[in-house]
């Protein structure tokens, strides 16, 4: 069945509907890891926008339950060159069409993405409609050109939990039942718990369970939840989680943060790494188009080494905004110099404009977690 | 870090030969490593045997060495430079072989060389497959069962762990040259002991199959500061069992989830830091079991291989240039990449598209073996193609081919379709859409293949689509189906054939709809950032950035896939065509579609367009690009074959006119020329019966040489004795060339055989090179060795051959490059055939006189002329430059090793000394052959040859072998008063001479063809020898030769020079403008 992709400058694409019968809104991005778009389509941080995948091929594998990173795919709309019409793999329960029909998504594809990636890289990011009902370009055009736009949106508060909820499930494994004794997962190491709350902006499942595995007990809280409501739950540690949007508008959990700082260890990714630049004074801008992907090459600054990152933001804070005598950056994306990880000179705190739980996405940076728990330990002496 | 300043001389070691599992991809990377190294100021020294090679031009060292690879020449060479430090990582796994043995002989620490790249502790983990296993099991990773043995009993035991089938892996090889699955003990037991034989550390792993399993490929970088990255992902299209060389192989990975890849991603990691490979590029491969995803390490290849040259064409990352900087001390970071030109290369590429490759065999040449694929490559080229989705790569890639049959011509096996799929074989693609038009579902395909249901599904769709069109037609089809076929891949040809209607009839409706294919870029990053390098492939979308200059521009279409008769002499001569129009101020732009070579680097020409080789693919090019001239003389036969239907859709095609090709191609009209021209040749004729055949034979008189018209490498070429071979050859080989006649020529028994490589430029002629073969007519050119200057050929009859060489380039009007053949005998000399394009000798003769022919060819299709490039007299070489070629037949069990007119040959390598013998002997040793310096010879010579090899034998007792002789042949050399035993012939009593041969008592063989009656013998001597390396000679001019040969040896000189003070000695006018080089 046919449907109509619009841009807000007037560009349109035609193409063929995979998914539901509907309509869609949101800030057209586009995202290059050559795997996991079950991934990509449910994290929270993708809320507000369509996903265009440069990668052509799409629902090779189709969809597997323990794929998921949160309760529901929270993209506004997937955009490909070609969707899989038999999808093949061991893991798999149904396929993406079925997928995203079932979770009302809407999909288009036989769309020239690399024509609509230029158009982006040149243009930026922009607002966007797919349509299976609206199949008249000028309408759809106008009609797109009426939605919100991104910047000064809180999308945090529309993804985040609506109560409290411990998580204690550790790292999926993938052969269970099929590996020599010697060298099942480590798990989580037990020894020495230490008792972690998450801020859930939009929180991955990865996340919570690389937490789990590096030996936290976590309590999952609201982006609202303060300062006080956070300290009572004595935790060791608090961590900041990635989310969807523009930082500036959480206004209230930057102030949390705030009051926050210096009080216990702090590991922030993503969104929570913008917050807490917000919070320590620093500024972000919006990037023209974003990183969204899984090549990212990210130089630790210390060990100059390089970690090959995931990454998914349209936000970052400006290098030059944060306070020197305070802030010690760590991290640096090499492909545009831009921020990607500092830390606190003074206090317990770092963290990560990247993805270090990946999923999807290389493993590279999984060491901040193990960072996370001996920061935690450090300062509990 | 920055680049070591420690280090200021690098020897670089290439790959040698072209042969099956190790062929120009290290041409590739090779001269990527030298480029990339003297562009950061290093000396380098290279040493390679084959003079076919990009590397080996001159100007891509400071010191090109073209010498045998052996330790005993590489240590000279050594001895000679005093290299800082040698790479052994881009020449295949002969430099890494020769790097190990000239450590553990001391040699490096003698001469104080470090290695870089890799360190024998890495190469002997990852090559020695136990040593692996080991490894592996240290970090967690699994590997199938197994274990080495090192002789037979050791391996029946071990059979018995891991059962069957079982895997058969000889260390230390190439290509998984002696292996092999074992379905039962008979299997078994010729293969372990195969196997152990072929192993140069006489060692064998058995193994645990895991046949069936989803294979893949991981290639990996390292450099020292310990960042890793995955350049490229691989899934094997075939499942394991089938070698990747030989699988239809598709990146990126198509069925993994990310969880699943990453997992793979670590695994890789791990392994290279285990294996300890500092610096540079790896290989590494898995398997995966469908059912539950466990995977396991196949094996991991610590140096740049086939797939990472795939990798990087693939991508756009280069690899080797990369690894060769990774190894003087530069770390990932540090380098940028070419393509976006802002961002390091220490990322991971991202792509979005498809990349097919599908291997070539030749299976067709070797008719006594089966074409069944296995664990051992047997492929010998391959093609690549890039699209938007599978099924167009696939698609084009099955185009790129150029099976050189029609479409739908195919004979295809209705009572065998399961065998057909079971089995996996050349044909199982066509077999694969022949069962889904017969209505086989995914599952039962599945099945029979164990291929996975993603990929049999696209091909399910191809074959739908293409059921549905032969519903439609032409005139009735709706643009928007066309387009949605085009949009799968389908060519006009294929289309054509659907909807029966020409494909000219095609394109025209497709251009009058608008359905035209765009370019789009290959840029490493999905387009998220801007490319600077115009590497492009075709697909039907809505968007083009070809972005075509207004320059002056040059097409060059290349050569396609390699194969036996045309390989990599073609790149070479297309590489330099690129560079040396680049030169001239031209914009150059290069087609071609196979992955391995050097042209397909998007470094070579300024545009890079890597698509099939066909008239559809051509033509969307030209009509894109709009160039002032497109060169058809340089890729071989398969631009050639374009040649007439391009000019005729109004392609101004430069050089030599179309019309002279044809003219040169067409034995009637060729035929007529010269004998106008009062040029003598075989009396011939030509036949589409055999009736037509038989009366030719009979006027002309038998032997008569019978073959097809328009091909390459003497395919399908047969001597015929008699009426009954003739019928034979009728009957099968009408399918080779269904719409053009059978050709007959009278065949010249015992005539010299001497190839002239000449340059033209429409008024002046420059003859570069006269090469007089070694062996006598009858044995394809390209598997004759020969040497230049000629040494045994009458003065007369040289002038005469310059005489008809240049009546010929005037009548032709040739205008760049043309290659004639001629045959001598009875003091006449006779043309046999004319080639208006460059030839496999191109290569050989530059290297031997130090001018680049090709370059001037390339020159002189643009309009210049010989004078002005400083050339007016025939090149003079002033050494002896021997060529030889090199066979596959270890490969191809059960196939006779003896030679004829069809060329069997995969590559070659040169030998030069300033006296014939040392320069054979040297050629021969590049190409393998160790000819013995003392001990037994053994010779047995048919009736005719009888009187001739009383010299050579005569020559060979003088030298101090024993002899040996079947009885006819020892009575005629007793007769001469020459010392002889006699020896059993198989069938006449034991111990016979294969007896003797297996059990080491013979060192080398001198035995002509007795004809068919005495066949099984004589095969199984051929056979023996073979497998026990003993030199096995079958023509007397051949034998007179290694007499020669041995001779030299005897002396036990080993003499190492370099092309560059070759040259230096040669006053040939070197190609003014192109000197200062690339
Ligand atoms: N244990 C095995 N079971 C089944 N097939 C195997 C096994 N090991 C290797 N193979 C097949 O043999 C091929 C060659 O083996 P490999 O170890 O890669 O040797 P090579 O050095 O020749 O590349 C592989 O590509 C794979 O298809
Ligand atoms: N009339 C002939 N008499 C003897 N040998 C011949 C004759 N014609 C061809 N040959 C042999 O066959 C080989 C291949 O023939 P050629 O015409 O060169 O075909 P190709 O196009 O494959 O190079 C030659 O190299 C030569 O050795
Ligand atoms: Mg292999
Ligand atoms: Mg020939």
């Amino acid at each position: 069945m046919e449907a109509l992709l619009a841009l807000e400058d007037g560009l349109t694409f035609r193409g063929e509907s995979f998914g539901a019968q509907e309509e869609t809104s949101g800030e057209v991005v586009f995202n290059t890891s050559l795997t996991g778009y079950q991934e990509i389509l449910t994290d929270p941080s993708y809320a507000g926008q369509i996903v265009t995948l440069t990668y052509p091929l799409i629902g090779n594998y189709g969809v597997n339950l323990q794929d998921e990173e949160s309760r529901r795919p929270f993209a506004e709309g997937l955009i490909v060159r070609e969707i899989a019409r038999l999808s093949s793999n061991w893991r798999q329960e149904m396929s993406l069409p079925e997928y995203l029909c079932r979770h009302r998504l809407v999909g288009i594809s036989e769309i020239d993405t690399r024509a609509l990636v230029r158009h982006i890289r040149n243009h930026g990011a922009m607002r966007a409609m797919i349509s299976t009902v609206d199949l008249d370009p000028e309408s759809l055009v106008r009609r797109t050109q009426q939605t919100p736009a991104m910047v000064g949106r809180d999308l945090a508060k529309e993804v985040t939990c609506q109560k409290p909820y411990g998580w204690d499930e550790g790292p999926l494994d993938l052969f269970p039942d099929d590996k020599p004794a010697d060298q099942k997962p480590s798990g989580s190491k037990v020894a020495g718990r230490l008792r972690v709350v998450a801020f859930d902006f939009g929180i991955k499942h990865n996340i919570l369970r690389l937490l789990v595995d590096s030996g936290c007990e976590l309590t999952v809280v609201p982006a609202t939840t303060t300062a006080d409501q956070v300290l009572a739950l004595r935790p060791d540690g608090i961590f900041l989680s990635n989310g969807p949007g523009d930082p500036e508008p959480v206004t209230y959990a930057i102030r949390t943060i705030r009051e926050l700082i210096g009080k216990k260890p702090i590991f922030g990714i993503c969104l929570g790494h913008q917050l807490l630049g917000l919070a320590l004074g620093g500024r972000t801008y919006k990037l023209k188009f974003g990183h969204r992907g899984g090549n990212h090459p990210v130089m630790h600054l210390q060990r100059r080494q390089v970690e090959i990152t995931a990454q998914n933001h349209g936000f970052v804070v400006d290098l030059a905004s944060l306070p020197e005598d305070e802030i010690e950056v760590t991290h640096i994306n090499l492909n545009d110099q831009t921020l990607e990880g500092f830390r606190h000179r003074h206090h317990p705190l770092f963290c990560v404009q990247y993805h270090p739980e990946a999923s999807p996405g290389p493993h590279d940076s999984r060491y901040l977690f193990e960072d996370f728990r001996s920061m935690m330990l450090n300062h509990k002496q | 870090m920055p680049k070591r300043t420690d280090i200021k001389k690098i020897l670089i070691i290439g790959s040698g030969p072209i042969v099956i599992g190790q062929a120009c991809e290290f041409d590739y990377s090779g001269t990527q490593a030298c480029k990339a190294l003297r562009a950061e100021g290093y000396e380098i020294v290279l040493v390679n045997s084959n003079p076919a090679t990009i590397m080996t031009d001159p100007e891509f060292a400071d010191k090109t060495y073209i010498e045998p690879l052996t330790p005993e020449y590489v240590e000279a060479i050594i001895q000679a430079e005093r290299p800082d430090a040698l790479l052994p990582t881009v020449g295949g796994q002969t430099a890494l072989n020769l790097a190990v043995e000239l450590s553990e002989k001391g040699v490096l620490d003698k001469y104080g060389v470090e290695l870089i790249g890799a360190q024998v502790k890495a190469i002997k983990v990852a090559e020695d497959r136990l040593l692996f296993k080991e490894a592996m099991w240290e970090i967690g990773l699994e590997t199938p069962k197994s274990g080495a043995a090192y002789n037979f009993n050791e391996a029946l035991e071990i059979v018995k762990i891991v059962g069957y089938p079982a895997i058969i892996r000889p260390s230390f090889t190439l290509g998984g040259t002696g292996g092999g699955i074992a379905f039962n003990a008979e299997e078994f037991e010729d293969l372990a002991q195969h196997g152990l034989d072929l192993s140069p550390s006489h060692e064998i792993l058995i193994e645990e199959s895991v046949i069936g399993w989803k294979e893949f490929e991981l290639e990996v970088m390292r450099d020292l500061k310990d960042n890793v990255v995955i350049i490229c992902s691989i899934e094997n299209f075939d499942a394991m069992g089938v070698h990747t060389g030989d699988s239809v192989t598709v990146a990126p990975v198509q069925t993994l989830t990310d969880k699943e890849y990453q997992y793979m991603r670590d695994a890789a990691i791990k392994v290279i830091r285990k294996v300890g490979v500092e610096t540079g590029g790896s290989n590494i491969q898995f398997a995966v079991n469908p059912q539950n995803g466990r995977l396991v390490v196949i094996e991991m290849n610590p140096r740049v291989s086939r797939s990472s040259a795939l990798a990087s064409k693939a991508t756009g990352f280069p690899i080797a240039k990369i690894a060769a900087k990774l190894a003087v001390g530069y770390t990932l970071n540090e380098i940028p990449n070419d393509i976006t030109k802002k961002t390091p290369a220490c990322f991971e590429p991202t792509i979005d598209y498809v990349v097919t490759k599908i291997p070539k065999w030749a299976f067709e040449k070797f008719p006594e073996t089966d074409p069944v694929l296995g664990t051992q490559m047997k492929s010998v080229g391959e093609v690549m193609a890039i699209g938007r989705t599978f099924k167009e790569s696939f698609m084009k890639a099955l185009r790129s081919l150029e099976t050189g049959k029609k479409i739908g011509s195919e004979k295809l096996d209705f009572e065998r379709v399961k065998e057909r799929l079971i089995t996996p074989n050349p044909d199982r693609l066509t077999y694969l859409r022949y069962a889904f038009e017969l209505g086989y579902s995914v599952e039962e395909v599945q099945e029979l293949t164990r291929i996975d249901r993603w990929f049999l599904s696209q091909l399910e769709e191809i074959a739908r689509m293409g059921q549905q069109l032969r519903e439609e037609r032409i005139d009735s089809i709706t643009p928007a189906r066309l387009r949605e076929a085009k949009r799968m891949g389908f060519s006009d040809l294929r289309l054509a054939f659907q909807l029966g209607a020409t494909g000219e009839e095609i394109r025209q409706k497709r251009k009058e709809h608008g359905i035209v294919p765009v370019y789009k870029r290959v840029d490493t990053c999905a387009a998220e950032f801007e490319s600077h390098t115009p590497y492009l492939y075709s697909t039907y979308e809505r968007e083009c950035e070809a972005a075509p200059s207004q320059a002056r521009k040059i097409i060059i279409l290349g050569s396609g896939p390699n194969r036996i008769g045309q390989g990599i002499e073609f790149d070479y001569c297309c590489c330099h065509a690129s560079y040396a129009l680049k030169e001239e101020g031209y914009e150059t732009i290069m087609v071609n579609c196979n992955p391995e070579t050097v042209s397909t680097d998007y470094d070579t020409s300024d545009r890079l367009y890597f698509e099939p080789l066909t008239f559809e693919d051509v033509m969307h090019i030209v009509e894109r690009e709009n160039p002032d001239g497109v060169i058809v003389q340089f890729g071989g036969q398969t631009p050639l074959n374009l040649a007439l239907s391009l000019q005729a859709a109004g392609v101004p095609i430069i050089g030599t006119s179309p019309e002279s090709i044809d003219l040169a191609e067409d034995r009637k009209r060729f035929g007529k020329l010269l004998s106008d021209l009062g040029i003598p040749q075989p009396p011939s004729g030509t036949a589409v019966s055999f009736e037509e055949a038989e009366v030719i034979a009979e006027r002309i008189g038998y032997p008569v040489l019978v073959r097809p018209s328009y091909v390459l490498g003497g395919r399908a070429m047969v001597i015929a004795y008699d009426s009954r071979t003739l019928a034979n050859y009728m009957d099968e080989a009408v399918d080779v060339s269904q719409d053009r006649p059978i050709l007959i020529d009278k065949f010249l028994e015992d005539a010299f055989e001497v190839d002239v490589d000449t340059l033209s430029d429409g008024e002046d002629v420059v003859i570069g090179g006269i090469m007089e073969h070694i062996e006598e007519a009858g044995i394809h050119s390209g598997d004759s060795s020969c040497v230049l200057p000629t040494y045994l050929v009458k003065a007369e009859h040289l002038d005469t051959m310059r005489h008809y060489t240049r009546m010929l380039a005037k009548a032709l009007n040739v205008i760049g490059l043309m290659n004639v053949q001629y045959a001598i005998k009875d003091d006449i000399v006779y043309v046999l055939e004319v080639n208006p394009r460059a030839s496999r000798t191109v290569p050989f003769v530059s290297k031997a006189t130090g001018v680049p022919l090709a370059k001037v060819a390339a020159c002189l299709m643009v309009g210049r002329k010989l004078a002005e490039l400083g050339l007016r007299d025939e090149l003079k070489v002033d050494h002896f430059f021997v060529k030889s070629p090199v066979f596959p037949f270890m490969k191809f069990p059960g196939v006779d090793t003896i030679l004829g007119p069809e060329m069997k040959s995969t590559g070659e390598v040169m030998g030069v000394s300033d006296n014939f013998g040392q320069a054979y002997a040297k050629a021969q040793m590049s190409a393998g052959v160790m000819l013995p310096r003392s001990g037994t010879a053994f010779i047995s010579v048919n009736q005719h040859d009888k009187k001739n090899v009383i010299r050579i034998a005569d020559r060979l007792h003088q030298l101090g072998f024993k002899l040996i002789a079947s009885r006819g042949t020892m009575m005629v050399l007793r007769e001469q008063g020459i010392p002889v035993d006699r020896v059993f012939k198989v069938y006449e009593g034991r111990p016979h001479i294969v007896d003797l041969i297996k059990s080491g008592k013979v060192d080398l063989i001198l035995n002509t063809s007795l004809g068919k009656d005495s066949f099984y013998d004589e095969r199984a001597i051929r056979r023996a020898a073979m497998q026990y390396h003993v030199p096995c000679i079958t023509t007397l001019s051949g034998g007179a030769a290694v007499a020669n040969g041995i001779a030299a040896l005897q002396q036990q000189k080993i003499d190492v020079r370099s092309l560059q003070e070759y040259h230096e000695a040669l006053s040939n006018g070197v190609l003014e403008r192109s000197e200062s080089g690339h």
